[in-house]
């Protein structure tokens, strides 16, 4: 199991240097630079080479892009272009608040699919499994933005319940949260509802009924722990894209985290933080999805024998 | 009354129905059972002759909808179980009365470790804590012959016998009155058939349980049962004690039953089968349902249905034909 894990890990550095060569290479190619953007207005050529200069832009690609994995190596991820600041630095200031939201709102969305999910499996083709789907449907329907923006008019601006936006206070979340988990809850609860489906036929659960267990918990016991592999997969993909930044809530709710970060930097074309915030954000990807993996070997003991198996193996050869 | 106590089951009159959209499939169609404590009772057909739905019926496990169950009596040791409500019903499935299935494969949650699954019921229905429970649920491995260590195994790491034995020690956890075994070794190769028969029948005889034994293989009755009821199209066309059954067959569909088994003695011999297939459930004949497949058929046996009438004894068997005086069968020529 701990050689898988290392594996695992190892595996992340082919990714890293792959993933920070594309970025670094399609930011070279996107025409303009950040010193266009930066440049005082009436700035001459030479004072724009000058800047250049100093930023060491005038230097080829190739040469850029190993001097900074060269830095990167010493754990030096760079200085933005744009602000001065340390890459590292300016990514952890924005971190928390993104990790805050992203377990937020799967939070909501794990809340709201799941026992949903479950509700319509054991229900199927009566109308109150097509409520659910309806309802899931429409959780995934409505664009981020203008369901963030309706739920500031209902609960900002007229009940007053919670802060439209920022995130000094902790009710601040609660808005940002539900917008991003609706927006989740139709996959979620899609998945869950067809694995619960598959497992409810299985002849395990005949097995279980028969022995006189009540039917909750052969529901919630033994069929939801068949059924979990297809929802950690979902609520583990979930996570890793909601880690990566939400744009348009962030914008919204005036939320101050990565996304915001990303994206306003891939306008100043400032090469080192965008590398580096993607970077981070893919190790963020990786961790998450490691976690994934290893979770499923504590749901499923056949995967973990698996693992274990692959370890033997390699011992033998 | 003291007859009435020693019945473990009584069922008059089953009927089993599933309504779907298009057609309405009639599985069981009017079968009574009476078992007394202590008795094995073979329930022999072919695959969709109702047997396995019949034996979910007593625990009332059948699926509604589409499922649809009439049934004029259905005691088990004596509690009326059509007018029980869920809970009391998950009371008995399992301490009254527990089922074995056909797949071990799949029978078994492959999530929970076998000592859990073992655990579980000996908790519900004994009123054990978890530590009792578990040291009962290693014991029963140990009854049937797997070492108590292995409790804390997963399914997937059990061989395909050792998890019926695994299943077998699940069913008879809480000691049922009646034990319903579904084609216990249908899955399993011959060596492995045979201990575990064997295991069923020490661990039936130690506890005298009742047992009812669906099966399509007439050696495993021969080997396990007492009484013999065989089933064809929903109904039993043949039921009678052992000795009545196998020596003295009244029934075509018996008949064919046996002359399709191989003989060993005359290797040369074609393997005679019961040509045809059994009717169409959603579409049963008015007459006799063996009618079509049947050699000594007359017109009368696609107008009219046979009833179960009395050959002395216990013997009872459902055929027009010996409504004419002088009618025998004569094994071997059944079949054509």
């Amino acid at each position: 199991m701990h050689r898988y894990i290392i594996k695992r890990l190892l595996l992340m550095i082919p990714v890293i240097i792959g993933v920070s060569f594309l970025v670094f290479f399609i930011m070279d190619l996107a025409p303009g630079d950040a010193v266009d953007l930066m440049a005082p207005e009436g700035a001459t050529a030479e004072d724009l080479m000058a800047i250049r200069h100093d930023l060491g832009l005038d230097q080829p690609v190739v040469i850029r892009y190993i001097r900074y994995m060269g830095g990167m190596l010493h754990g030096d991820m760079g200085i933005s272009y744009v602000s001065k600041t340390d890459v590292f630095d300016t990514y952890m200031q924005k971190l928390p608040a993104t990790i805050k939201l992203s377990f937020a709102s799967i939070l909501v969305s794990v809340l709201l699919s799941v026992p949903l999910g479950i509700y319509s499996a054991t229900r199927q083709g009566t109308i109150q499994d097509n409520i659910s789907m309806v309802l899931a449907m429409i959780g995934l329907s409505m664009p981020n933005f203008w369901l963030g923006l309706l739920l500031i008019i209902a609960f900002s601006l007229h009940i007053h319940l919670f802060p439209s936006g920022g995130d000094q206070t902790l009710s601040a979340i609660v808005l940002p949260a539900l917008t991003i988990g609706t927006g989740l809850m139709a996959t979620l609860t899609r998945t869950t509802r067809s694995s619960m489906l598959d497992v409810l036929k299985q002849e395990y659960l005949r097995t279980a009924r028969a022995k006189g267990i009540p039917e909750k918990t052969v529901v919630m016991s033994h069929a939801l722990r068949n059924a979990l592999i297809p929802i950690i997969t979902i609520i583990g993909t979930q996570l890793a894209g909601v880690l990566g930044g939400s744009v348009l809530t962030e914008t919204v709710f005036a939320w101050p985290g990565v996304g915001r970060l990303i994206v306003d930097s891939l306008n100043m074309r400032d090469t080192p933080l965008v590398t580096g915030s993607i970077i981070m954000t893919t190790i963020l990807l990786s961790i998450v999805l490691l976690l994934v993996d290893l979770l499923y070997a504590v749901v499923d003991p056949r995967i973990k024998a698996q693992y274990i198996i692959k370890r033997g193996r390699k011992k033998r050869g | 009354m003291a007859e009435q106590k020693d019945m473990v089951l009584e069922m008059e009159n089953l009927n089993v129905k599933f309504v779907l959209e298009e057609e309405t499939v009639e599985a069981v169609n009017g079968i009574s059972l009476h078992m007394r404590t202590g008795e094995t009772l073979g329930l022999v057909g072919e695959t969709g002759a109702g047997k396995t739905t019949t034996a979910l019926s007593i625990l009332k496990l059948i699926d509604s909808p589409p499922g649809v169950l009439e049934c004029d009596r259905m005691e088990v040791c004596g509690q009326d179980v059509l007018k029980m409500t869920t809970s009391e019903l998950e009371h008995i499935r399992g301490s009254l009365v527990s089922m074995i299935f056909q797949d071990p494969m799949t029978s078994l949650n492959p999530v929970f470790t076998v000592g859990q699954q073992i655990a579980e019921s000996l908790e519900r229905h004994e009123n054990l804590n978890k530590n009792d429970a578990w040291k009962k649920a290693e014991d029963m491995l140990e009854l049937v012959g797997i070492p108590r260590e292995r409790a804390i195994e997963y399914p997937h790491q059990f061989s395909g016998g050792m998890k019926q034995r695994v299943i077998i020690a699940i069913a008879l956890a809480c000691s049922p009155r009646l034990l319903i075994a579904d084609e216990p070794t249908t899955a399993l190769d011959v060596t492995i058939q045979a201990q575990i028969l064997h295991l069923m029948k020490e661990l039936k005889e130690k506890r005298n349980t009742s047992v009812i034994m669906i099966t399509h293989d007439l050696g495993i009755v021969a080997e396990t049962c007492d009484r013999v009821a065989v089933m064809y199209a929903g109904r039993i066309i043949e039921t009678g004690n052992l000795d009545e059954v196998f020596n003295h067959t009244k029934h075509p569909y018996t008949e064919g039953l046996f002359n399709s088994l191989p003989n060993i003695k005359k290797r040369k011999h074609k393997l005679q089968p019961i040509h045809g297939l059994m009717p169409d459930p959603t579409n049963l004949p008015k007459g006799c349902a063996f009618a079509p497949r049947c050699n000594y058929a007359t017109e009368a046996c696609k107008e009219r249905r046979p009833e179960l009438m009395g050959f002395g004894g216990t013997h009872q068997a459902a055929c027009l034909a010996y409504e004419q005086a002088g009618f025998h069968i004569e094994r071997g020529k059944t079949n054509g």
